[in-house]
Protein backbone atom coordinates (compact mmCIF):
# COMPACT_ATOMS: atom_id res chain seq x y z
CA UNK A 1 0.00 0.00 0.00
CA UNK A 2 3.03 2.62 1.02
CA UNK A 3 4.33 1.47 -2.88
CA UNK A 4 0.82 3.16 -3.92
CA UNK A 5 1.38 6.22 -1.63
CA UNK A 6 4.96 6.88 -2.62
CA UNK A 7 3.98 7.27 -6.40
CA UNK A 8 1.53 9.78 -4.86
CA UNK A 9 4.58 11.41 -3.11
CA UNK A 10 6.51 11.42 -6.66
CA UNK A 11 3.75 13.51 -8.34
CA UNK A 12 3.24 15.90 -5.41
CA UNK A 13 7.06 16.75 -5.42
CA UNK A 14 6.82 17.40 -9.39
CA UNK A 15 3.10 19.93 -8.85
CA UNK A 16 5.07 21.86 -6.02
CA UNK A 17 8.51 21.32 -7.75
CA UNK A 18 7.72 22.80 -10.75
CA UNK A 19 5.97 26.43 -10.33
CA UNK A 20 8.57 26.70 -7.29
CA UNK A 21 11.40 26.08 -9.37
CA UNK A 22 9.83 28.47 -12.19
CA UNK A 23 9.18 31.01 -10.02
CA UNK A 24 13.45 30.57 -8.54
CA UNK A 25 14.34 30.55 -12.28
CA UNK A 26 11.96 33.83 -12.96
CA UNK A 27 13.86 35.69 -9.83
CA UNK A 28 17.53 34.26 -10.78
CA UNK A 29 16.51 35.87 -14.74
CA UNK A 30 15.13 38.75 -13.37
CA UNK A 31 18.23 39.46 -11.18
CA UNK A 32 20.74 38.41 -13.52
CA UNK A 33 19.06 41.43 -15.79
CA UNK A 34 19.02 43.66 -12.89
CA UNK A 35 20.86 47.25 -13.43
CA UNK A 36 21.77 46.83 -9.48
CA UNK A 37 25.15 45.35 -9.81
CA UNK A 38 25.42 43.37 -6.61
CA UNK A 39 21.76 42.11 -7.87
CA UNK A 40 23.31 41.18 -11.09
CA UNK A 41 26.22 39.51 -9.68
CA UNK A 42 23.88 37.39 -7.37
CA UNK A 43 22.17 36.04 -9.96
CA UNK A 44 25.01 35.18 -12.44
CA UNK A 45 26.84 33.43 -10.15
CA UNK A 46 23.63 31.47 -8.69
CA UNK A 47 22.85 30.72 -12.26
CA UNK A 48 26.85 29.26 -12.74
CA UNK A 49 27.75 27.61 -9.62
CA UNK A 50 24.59 25.53 -9.98
CA UNK A 51 25.62 24.45 -13.69
CA UNK A 52 28.67 23.72 -12.85
CA UNK A 53 28.79 20.75 -9.98
CA UNK A 54 26.86 17.32 -10.33
CA UNK A 55 23.45 17.83 -9.19
CA UNK A 56 22.97 15.39 -6.97
CA UNK A 57 25.97 16.54 -4.91
CA UNK A 58 23.63 19.82 -4.44
CA UNK A 59 20.63 17.91 -3.08
CA UNK A 60 23.07 16.20 -0.69
CA UNK A 61 24.69 19.39 0.49
CA UNK A 62 21.23 21.30 0.53
CA UNK A 63 19.61 19.17 2.75
CA UNK A 64 21.94 19.19 5.65
CA UNK A 65 23.04 22.99 4.62
CA UNK A 66 19.08 24.14 5.11
CA UNK A 67 18.51 22.18 7.78
CA UNK A 68 21.02 23.60 9.88
CA UNK A 69 20.63 27.07 8.54
CA UNK A 70 17.18 27.00 9.46
CA UNK A 71 18.13 25.73 13.12
CA UNK A 72 20.44 28.37 13.25
CA UNK A 73 18.04 31.10 12.81
CA UNK A 74 15.51 29.60 15.50
CA UNK A 75 18.46 29.39 17.86
CA UNK A 76 19.58 32.81 17.56
CA UNK A 77 15.87 33.98 17.61
CA UNK A 78 14.43 31.79 20.51
CA UNK A 79 17.55 31.19 22.63
CA UNK A 80 19.59 34.66 22.72
CA UNK A 81 21.23 33.61 26.63
CA UNK A 82 22.36 30.34 25.14
CA UNK A 83 26.49 31.17 25.46
CA UNK A 84 27.60 27.46 24.10
CA UNK A 85 29.47 27.48 20.94
CA UNK A 86 27.03 26.08 17.98
CA UNK A 87 30.03 23.69 16.86
CA UNK A 88 31.29 21.43 18.86
CA UNK A 89 33.53 19.54 17.42
CA UNK A 90 31.58 17.13 15.32
CA UNK A 91 28.45 18.45 16.76
CA UNK A 92 26.02 20.96 15.74
CA UNK A 93 24.09 21.96 18.96
CA UNK A 94 21.22 24.50 19.34
CA UNK A 95 19.03 24.37 21.98
CA UNK A 96 15.65 22.23 22.23
CA UNK A 97 13.14 25.00 21.59
CA UNK A 98 14.92 26.11 18.37
CA UNK A 99 15.29 21.89 17.09
CA UNK A 100 12.83 21.83 13.90
CA UNK A 101 10.83 19.82 14.29
CA UNK A 102 10.18 19.53 17.84
CA UNK A 103 11.67 16.75 19.86
CA UNK A 104 8.20 16.04 20.75
CA UNK A 105 6.42 16.48 17.44
CA UNK A 106 4.26 13.59 15.68
CA UNK A 107 6.03 11.41 13.21
CA UNK A 108 4.10 12.77 10.15
CA UNK A 109 5.54 16.61 11.27
CA UNK A 110 9.00 15.17 10.49
CA UNK A 111 8.30 13.74 7.58
CA UNK A 112 6.44 17.14 6.02
CA UNK A 113 9.26 18.73 7.10
CA UNK A 114 11.76 16.11 5.16
CA UNK A 115 9.77 16.79 2.43
CA UNK A 116 9.34 20.24 2.68
CA UNK A 117 13.30 20.10 2.73
CA UNK A 118 13.14 18.78 -0.43
CA UNK A 119 11.21 20.31 -2.15
CA UNK A 120 13.06 23.39 -1.43
CA UNK A 121 16.76 21.78 -2.33
CA UNK A 122 14.85 20.79 -5.65
CA UNK A 123 13.64 24.26 -6.86
CA UNK A 124 17.07 25.96 -5.74
CA UNK A 125 18.55 23.17 -8.15
CA UNK A 126 15.99 23.41 -11.17
CA UNK A 127 15.41 27.12 -10.30
CA UNK A 128 18.91 27.54 -11.68
CA UNK A 129 18.28 25.96 -14.61
CA UNK A 130 15.21 27.55 -15.33
CA UNK A 131 16.50 30.63 -14.67
CA UNK A 132 19.12 29.98 -17.24
CA UNK A 133 16.27 28.83 -20.01
CA UNK A 134 14.07 32.05 -18.97
CA UNK A 135 17.19 34.45 -18.71
CA UNK A 136 17.66 33.04 -22.68
CA UNK A 137 14.27 33.45 -23.74
CA UNK A 138 14.19 36.85 -22.43
CA UNK A 139 17.40 37.79 -24.60
CA UNK A 140 15.81 36.00 -27.72
CA UNK A 141 12.79 38.68 -27.58
CA UNK A 142 13.38 40.57 -31.03
CA UNK A 143 14.99 43.88 -29.77
CA UNK A 144 12.32 45.94 -31.77
CA UNK A 145 9.75 45.19 -30.09
CA UNK A 146 11.45 46.57 -26.57
CA UNK A 147 12.70 49.58 -28.55
CA UNK A 148 9.21 50.12 -29.81
CA UNK A 149 7.47 49.86 -26.45
CA UNK A 150 9.97 51.87 -24.94
CA UNK A 151 9.12 54.44 -27.86
CA UNK A 152 5.61 54.88 -26.76
CA UNK A 153 6.79 56.02 -23.65
CA UNK A 154 6.87 53.07 -21.28
CA UNK A 155 8.68 52.60 -18.33
CA UNK A 156 11.27 50.05 -17.78
CA UNK A 157 9.24 48.05 -15.91
CA UNK A 158 6.01 48.43 -17.84
CA UNK A 159 8.35 47.39 -20.81
CA UNK A 160 8.77 43.84 -19.33
CA UNK A 161 5.15 43.00 -17.77
CA UNK A 162 3.57 44.13 -21.12
CA UNK A 163 6.02 43.07 -23.49
CA UNK A 164 8.72 40.93 -22.67
CA UNK A 165 7.15 38.59 -20.45
CA UNK A 166 4.14 37.89 -22.51
CA UNK A 167 6.49 37.30 -25.54
CA UNK A 168 9.29 35.11 -23.89
CA UNK A 169 7.04 32.00 -23.24
CA UNK A 170 7.22 31.12 -27.05
CA UNK A 171 11.11 31.00 -26.84
CA UNK A 172 11.17 29.46 -23.41
CA UNK A 173 9.06 26.64 -23.90
CA UNK A 174 11.62 24.13 -25.54
CA UNK A 175 14.03 24.07 -22.91
CA UNK A 176 11.29 24.05 -20.39
CA UNK A 177 9.64 20.94 -21.57
CA UNK A 178 13.31 19.56 -21.91
CA UNK A 179 13.40 20.87 -18.03
CA UNK A 180 10.17 19.23 -16.90
CA UNK A 181 11.23 15.88 -18.55
CA UNK A 182 14.77 16.29 -16.37
CA UNK A 183 12.81 17.00 -13.66
CA UNK A 184 10.71 13.56 -14.15
CA UNK A 185 14.01 11.72 -14.19
CA UNK A 186 15.44 13.14 -11.33
CA UNK A 187 12.80 12.45 -8.95
CA UNK A 188 14.45 9.25 -7.99
CA UNK A 189 17.01 11.30 -6.50
CA UNK A 190 14.76 12.14 -3.04
CA UNK A 191 15.27 8.93 -2.08
CA UNK A 192 18.52 9.76 -1.16
CA UNK A 193 17.21 13.07 0.85
CA UNK A 194 15.58 10.50 3.42
CA UNK A 195 12.17 10.88 2.29
CA UNK A 196 10.64 7.06 1.38
CA UNK A 197 9.57 7.44 -1.89
CA UNK A 198 9.30 4.58 -4.59
CA UNK A 199 12.69 3.67 -4.62
CA UNK A 200 12.85 2.88 -1.09
CA UNK A 201 9.35 0.49 -1.18
CA UNK A 202 10.89 -1.07 -4.07
CA UNK A 203 13.81 -2.09 -2.44
CA UNK A 204 11.64 -3.04 0.59
CA UNK A 205 8.94 -4.81 -0.85
CA UNK A 206 11.63 -6.68 -3.13
CA UNK A 207 13.40 -7.84 -0.62
CA UNK A 208 13.81 -11.67 0.15
CA UNK A 209 10.83 -12.63 2.41
CA UNK A 210 10.81 -15.51 5.15
CA UNK A 211 7.71 -16.83 6.56
CA UNK A 212 8.59 -16.10 9.70
CA UNK A 213 7.74 -12.64 8.94
CA UNK A 214 5.07 -12.13 6.20
CA UNK A 215 2.47 -14.00 5.05
CA UNK A 216 3.65 -13.48 1.62
CA UNK A 217 7.33 -14.80 1.35
CA UNK A 218 8.68 -14.37 -1.82
CA UNK A 219 12.64 -14.37 -3.12
CA UNK A 220 14.18 -11.52 -4.63
CA UNK A 221 12.32 -9.40 -6.43
CA UNK A 222 13.39 -6.57 -6.30
CA UNK A 223 14.49 -6.86 -9.99
CA UNK A 224 10.99 -6.74 -11.30
CA UNK A 225 9.80 -3.89 -8.55
CA UNK A 226 12.56 -1.84 -10.43
CA UNK A 227 11.71 -2.90 -13.92
CA UNK A 228 8.11 -1.60 -12.95
CA UNK A 229 9.31 1.91 -11.63
CA UNK A 230 11.61 1.59 -15.36
CA UNK A 231 7.96 1.28 -16.92
CA UNK A 232 6.71 4.05 -15.00
CA UNK A 233 9.19 6.88 -15.57
CA UNK A 234 8.89 5.49 -19.77
CA UNK A 235 5.68 5.70 -19.83
CA UNK A 236 5.36 9.18 -17.81
CA UNK A 237 7.58 10.45 -20.14
CA UNK A 238 6.17 9.59 -22.87
CA UNK A 239 3.30 10.89 -21.76
CA UNK A 240 4.81 14.13 -21.20
CA UNK A 241 6.34 14.24 -24.65
CA UNK A 242 3.18 13.74 -26.62
CA UNK A 243 1.11 16.55 -24.04
CA UNK A 244 3.96 18.90 -24.23
CA UNK A 245 4.07 18.69 -28.23
CA UNK A 246 0.55 19.87 -28.05
CA UNK A 247 1.07 22.99 -26.53
CA UNK A 248 4.10 23.56 -28.45
CA UNK A 249 1.36 23.19 -31.51
CA UNK A 250 -1.38 25.27 -29.98
CA UNK A 251 1.24 28.00 -29.33
CA UNK A 252 3.78 28.18 -32.64
CA UNK A 253 -0.19 28.42 -34.35
CA UNK A 254 0.37 31.86 -36.06
CA UNK A 255 3.74 32.46 -35.02
CA UNK A 256 6.47 34.08 -37.50
CA UNK A 257 8.83 31.20 -36.93
CA UNK A 258 9.69 28.22 -38.81
CA UNK A 259 7.40 25.77 -36.83
CA UNK A 260 4.31 28.70 -37.80
CA UNK A 261 5.37 28.32 -41.56
CA UNK A 262 5.57 24.66 -41.72
CA UNK A 263 1.77 24.48 -39.69
CA UNK A 264 0.71 27.17 -42.66
CA UNK A 265 1.83 25.46 -45.27
CA UNK A 266 0.56 22.03 -43.99
CA UNK A 267 -3.09 23.82 -43.53
CA UNK A 268 -2.86 24.73 -47.49
CA UNK B 1 50.17 13.55 11.37
CA UNK B 2 51.96 15.47 8.66
CA UNK B 3 50.14 16.20 5.03
CA UNK B 4 52.39 14.74 2.95
CA UNK B 5 51.76 11.54 5.42
CA UNK B 6 48.03 11.49 4.71
CA UNK B 7 48.76 11.84 0.91
CA UNK B 8 50.87 9.25 1.05
CA UNK B 9 48.23 7.01 2.98
CA UNK B 10 45.19 7.97 1.69
CA UNK B 11 46.27 9.18 -2.53
CA UNK B 12 45.30 5.67 -3.81
CA UNK B 13 42.45 4.72 -0.96
CA UNK B 14 39.78 4.53 -3.44
CA UNK B 15 41.29 1.85 -5.27
CA UNK B 16 42.44 0.01 -2.05
CA UNK B 17 46.12 0.62 -1.57
CA UNK B 18 47.40 2.58 1.39
CA UNK B 19 45.98 3.01 4.73
CA UNK B 20 42.85 0.60 5.40
CA UNK B 21 41.17 2.39 7.58
CA UNK B 22 39.28 6.03 6.96
CA UNK B 23 40.43 8.55 9.89
CA UNK B 24 37.63 8.58 12.44
CA UNK B 25 37.72 12.14 13.89
CA UNK B 26 40.15 14.84 14.14
CA UNK B 27 39.42 15.54 10.49
CA UNK B 28 42.08 17.72 9.00
CA UNK B 29 41.41 19.74 5.55
CA UNK B 30 44.45 17.62 4.26
CA UNK B 31 42.42 14.65 4.74
CA UNK B 32 39.45 15.38 2.99
CA UNK B 33 41.24 17.10 -0.09
CA UNK B 34 43.13 14.11 -0.43
CA UNK B 35 40.62 11.50 0.25
CA UNK B 36 37.85 13.31 -2.36
CA UNK B 37 40.45 13.56 -4.62
CA UNK B 38 41.33 9.56 -4.29
CA UNK B 39 37.85 8.92 -5.16
CA UNK B 40 38.24 10.94 -8.51
CA UNK B 41 40.06 8.05 -9.88
CA UNK B 42 37.17 6.43 -10.24
CA UNK B 43 34.98 9.05 -11.45
CA UNK B 44 37.66 10.20 -14.29
CA UNK B 45 37.69 5.99 -14.56
CA UNK B 46 34.05 5.35 -15.38
CA UNK B 47 34.10 9.14 -17.35
CA UNK B 48 36.70 8.33 -19.46
CA UNK B 49 35.83 4.82 -20.86
CA UNK B 50 32.21 4.73 -20.78
CA UNK B 51 32.55 8.01 -23.12
CA UNK B 52 35.35 6.32 -25.28
CA UNK B 53 33.29 2.46 -25.86
CA UNK B 54 30.04 4.93 -25.88
CA UNK B 55 30.95 6.98 -28.69
CA UNK B 56 31.70 3.72 -31.02
CA UNK B 57 27.85 2.11 -30.35
CA UNK B 58 26.59 5.74 -30.64
CA UNK B 59 28.00 6.40 -34.17
CA UNK B 60 26.51 2.46 -34.80
CA UNK B 61 23.02 3.66 -33.21
CA UNK B 62 22.83 7.11 -35.30
CA UNK B 63 23.54 5.34 -38.58
CA UNK B 64 20.68 3.24 -37.20
CA UNK B 65 18.52 5.69 -36.73
CA UNK B 66 18.80 6.40 -39.76
CA UNK B 67 18.99 3.20 -41.49
CA UNK B 68 16.46 2.48 -44.29
CA UNK B 69 15.89 -1.10 -42.82
CA UNK B 70 12.76 -1.22 -40.68
CA UNK B 71 13.96 -2.97 -38.06
CA UNK B 72 17.34 -1.57 -37.78
CA UNK B 73 15.35 1.72 -37.13
CA UNK B 74 13.09 0.67 -34.60
CA UNK B 75 16.19 -1.34 -32.62
CA UNK B 76 17.96 1.86 -32.40
CA UNK B 77 14.87 4.26 -31.82
CA UNK B 78 13.24 1.88 -28.98
CA UNK B 79 16.99 1.44 -27.42
CA UNK B 80 17.34 5.68 -27.73
CA UNK B 81 14.11 5.18 -26.18
CA UNK B 82 14.54 3.38 -23.30
CA UNK B 83 18.03 4.98 -21.88
CA UNK B 84 16.78 8.28 -22.84
CA UNK B 85 13.38 8.39 -20.84
CA UNK B 86 14.39 6.71 -18.07
CA UNK B 87 16.38 8.41 -15.22
CA UNK B 88 20.01 6.99 -14.76
CA UNK B 89 19.51 6.28 -11.41
CA UNK B 90 16.72 3.38 -11.59
CA UNK B 91 18.60 2.15 -14.59
CA UNK B 92 21.38 1.63 -12.13
CA UNK B 93 19.27 -0.24 -9.57
CA UNK B 94 17.46 -2.58 -12.34
CA UNK B 95 20.44 -3.20 -13.88
CA UNK B 96 22.53 -4.01 -10.42
CA UNK B 97 19.13 -6.42 -9.28
CA UNK B 98 19.37 -7.67 -13.06
CA UNK B 99 22.98 -8.76 -12.74
CA UNK B 100 22.34 -10.14 -9.39
CA UNK B 101 19.73 -12.17 -10.45
CA UNK B 102 21.92 -13.28 -13.25
CA UNK B 103 25.02 -14.11 -11.09
CA UNK B 104 22.62 -16.43 -8.88
CA UNK B 105 21.33 -18.69 -12.42
CA UNK B 106 25.20 -17.97 -14.40
CA UNK B 107 28.42 -17.45 -12.01
CA UNK B 108 29.85 -16.30 -15.57
CA UNK B 109 27.97 -12.84 -14.99
CA UNK B 110 29.77 -12.24 -11.20
CA UNK B 111 31.98 -9.61 -12.52
CA UNK B 112 29.17 -7.88 -12.96
CA UNK B 113 28.01 -7.01 -9.84
CA UNK B 114 30.66 -5.02 -8.53
CA UNK B 115 30.92 -1.63 -9.46
CA UNK B 116 33.98 -1.51 -11.01
CA UNK B 117 32.00 -3.50 -14.27
CA UNK B 118 28.37 -3.29 -13.68
CA UNK B 119 28.06 0.38 -13.19
CA UNK B 120 30.05 0.85 -15.85
CA UNK B 121 28.27 -1.21 -18.62
CA UNK B 122 25.36 1.16 -17.54
CA UNK B 123 26.69 4.45 -18.06
CA UNK B 124 28.31 2.98 -21.23
CA UNK B 125 24.90 2.37 -22.89
CA UNK B 126 23.26 4.94 -20.91
CA UNK B 127 25.80 7.79 -23.00
CA UNK B 128 26.06 5.73 -26.05
CA UNK B 129 21.70 6.15 -25.90
CA UNK B 130 22.62 9.85 -25.56
CA UNK B 131 25.45 10.62 -27.82
CA UNK B 132 23.59 8.51 -30.45
CA UNK B 133 20.78 11.24 -30.56
CA UNK B 134 23.36 14.25 -30.77
CA UNK B 135 25.08 12.13 -33.54
CA UNK B 136 21.16 11.14 -35.62
CA UNK B 137 20.58 15.10 -35.59
CA UNK B 138 23.93 15.80 -36.87
CA UNK B 139 23.62 13.12 -39.46
CA UNK B 140 20.14 14.90 -40.12
CA UNK B 141 21.74 18.43 -41.04
CA UNK B 142 24.92 17.22 -42.76
CA UNK B 143 24.72 19.90 -45.65
CA UNK B 144 23.05 17.91 -49.15
CA UNK B 145 26.09 19.61 -51.31
CA UNK B 146 28.96 17.48 -48.90
CA UNK B 147 27.04 14.56 -49.88
CA UNK B 148 26.45 15.42 -53.38
CA UNK B 149 29.85 16.53 -53.91
CA UNK B 150 31.02 12.50 -52.27
CA UNK B 151 28.85 11.27 -55.59
CA UNK B 152 30.14 13.10 -57.94
CA UNK B 153 33.99 11.92 -56.73
CA UNK B 154 32.36 8.54 -57.36
CA UNK B 155 33.13 7.66 -53.66
CA UNK B 156 30.51 5.19 -52.33
CA UNK B 157 29.87 3.03 -49.31
CA UNK B 158 32.60 3.12 -46.85
CA UNK B 159 34.97 5.48 -48.45
CA UNK B 160 31.96 7.94 -48.62
CA UNK B 161 31.20 7.59 -44.99
CA UNK B 162 34.58 7.65 -43.56
CA UNK B 163 35.77 10.59 -45.16
CA UNK B 164 32.61 13.05 -46.01
CA UNK B 165 29.97 11.49 -43.61
CA UNK B 166 30.82 10.81 -40.53
CA UNK B 167 33.97 13.95 -40.26
CA UNK B 168 31.33 15.99 -41.15
CA UNK B 169 28.59 14.90 -38.71
CA UNK B 170 31.73 14.60 -36.02
CA UNK B 171 32.06 18.66 -36.89
CA UNK B 172 28.51 19.07 -36.66
CA UNK B 173 27.79 17.23 -33.36
CA UNK B 174 31.36 18.42 -31.37
CA UNK B 175 30.00 20.92 -29.02
CA UNK B 176 26.81 18.83 -28.00
CA UNK B 177 28.98 15.88 -27.65
CA UNK B 178 31.31 18.13 -24.92
CA UNK B 179 28.32 19.27 -23.13
CA UNK B 180 27.49 15.25 -23.42
CA UNK B 181 30.62 14.23 -21.91
CA UNK B 182 30.88 16.74 -19.01
CA UNK B 183 27.18 15.55 -18.41
CA UNK B 184 28.44 12.29 -17.98
CA UNK B 185 31.65 12.94 -15.80
CA UNK B 186 28.61 14.59 -13.68
CA UNK B 187 26.49 11.44 -13.99
CA UNK B 188 29.40 8.71 -12.66
CA UNK B 189 28.56 10.60 -8.89
CA UNK B 190 25.71 8.50 -8.75
CA UNK B 191 27.44 4.91 -8.96
CA UNK B 192 27.73 3.81 -5.46
CA UNK B 193 24.19 5.82 -4.48
CA UNK B 194 22.30 3.88 -6.61
CA UNK B 195 22.92 -0.05 -5.04
CA UNK B 196 26.02 -0.55 -6.80
CA UNK B 197 28.44 -1.58 -3.02
CA UNK B 198 31.42 0.20 -2.40
CA UNK B 199 33.50 -2.52 -0.78
CA UNK B 200 35.57 -1.98 1.70
CA UNK B 201 35.17 1.64 1.37
CA UNK B 202 36.60 1.69 -1.97
CA UNK B 203 34.13 4.33 -3.42
CA UNK B 204 33.82 8.00 -5.59
CA UNK B 205 34.36 11.47 -5.05
CA UNK B 206 30.82 12.07 -3.93
CA UNK B 207 30.87 8.87 -1.77
CA UNK B 208 33.84 9.96 0.21
CA UNK B 209 32.35 13.81 0.34
CA UNK B 210 29.18 11.98 1.85
CA UNK B 211 31.28 10.37 4.23
CA UNK B 212 32.64 13.55 5.95
CA UNK B 213 29.49 15.58 5.64
CA UNK B 214 27.96 12.32 7.82
CA UNK B 215 31.01 12.03 10.25
CA UNK B 216 31.24 15.84 10.25
CA UNK B 217 27.68 17.20 10.39
CA UNK B 218 29.34 20.24 8.85
CA UNK B 219 28.86 20.18 4.40
CA UNK B 220 30.19 23.20 3.95
CA UNK B 221 33.60 21.81 3.77
CA UNK B 222 33.59 18.50 1.77
CA UNK B 223 30.53 19.98 -0.75
CA UNK B 224 32.51 22.67 -1.79
CA UNK B 225 35.65 20.63 -2.08
CA UNK B 226 33.89 18.10 -4.34
CA UNK B 227 32.72 20.82 -6.54
CA UNK B 228 36.21 22.62 -6.93
CA UNK B 229 37.13 19.41 -8.08
CA UNK B 230 34.30 18.82 -10.79
CA UNK B 231 34.98 22.14 -12.15
CA UNK B 232 38.68 21.26 -12.65
CA UNK B 233 37.55 18.34 -14.64
CA UNK B 234 35.06 20.07 -16.28
CA UNK B 235 38.01 22.60 -17.68
CA UNK B 236 39.85 19.50 -18.46
CA UNK B 237 37.10 17.84 -20.42
CA UNK B 238 36.69 21.30 -22.37
CA UNK B 239 39.90 21.79 -23.01
CA UNK B 240 40.23 18.17 -24.37
CA UNK B 241 37.61 18.46 -26.30
CA UNK B 242 39.00 22.05 -27.76
CA UNK B 243 41.27 20.58 -29.17
CA UNK B 244 39.82 17.65 -30.86
CA UNK B 245 37.27 20.38 -32.39
CA UNK B 246 40.60 22.02 -34.05
CA UNK B 247 41.91 18.97 -35.32
CA UNK B 248 38.50 18.21 -36.68
CA UNK B 249 38.51 21.30 -38.28
CA UNK B 250 41.92 21.64 -39.47
CA UNK B 251 41.12 21.72 -43.45
CA UNK B 252 39.06 25.36 -43.37
CA UNK B 253 41.01 28.68 -43.68
CA UNK B 254 42.52 30.40 -40.30
CA UNK B 255 39.53 32.90 -40.02
CA UNK B 256 36.96 30.55 -40.78
CA UNK B 257 38.36 27.85 -37.57
CA UNK B 258 36.22 29.49 -35.04
CA UNK B 259 37.12 28.38 -31.42
CA UNK B 260 34.54 26.12 -30.31
CA UNK B 261 32.02 28.38 -29.06
CA UNK B 262 30.37 26.38 -26.40
CA UNK B 263 26.58 27.23 -25.46
CA UNK B 264 27.46 25.63 -21.96
CA UNK B 265 23.82 24.01 -21.12
CA UNK B 266 22.48 23.33 -17.73
CA UNK B 267 20.76 20.26 -18.48
CA UNK B 268 21.08 17.20 -20.84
Amino acid sequence: MNLYYSFGTVLLLLAITAPTALLFGYGGAMATRSGVAPLRWFGKSYIAIVRGVPDIAFFLFFVIALDQGFEYLRHKIKCPDWNEPIRQGSDFVVCTAAKLPLGNAPQWQHETYGFMLAVLTFAIVFGAFAGNVLFGAMRAVPKAQLETAEAYGMTRRQVTRRVLIPQMWVYALPGLSNLWMVLIKATPLLFLLGVEDIVYWARELGGTKTPNFTAYPHGDWRMWYFLGLLVFYLAFTKLSEVVLSRIMARLTHGQATAGGEAQRKAAA
Amino acid sequence: MSCAQTIADYAFRSLGYGERLLPRSDFTLCQQFTLIGSGMIWNIYFGVLALLAGFVLATAVALGKASPNLALRKLSEWFVFLFRGSPLFIQFFFAYFLFLSLKGAYPFFSPLTSAAYGALVVLFLNTAAYSAEIFHGALQSIPKGDTEAADAYGLSGWARFRRVIWPTMLRLAWPAYTNEAIFLFHATTLVFFAGFPARQQKGDALYYANYFADKTFNPFVPYPILAGYFILLTLVVIGVFGLINRRLNRHLPQEERRKLRLRLQAIR
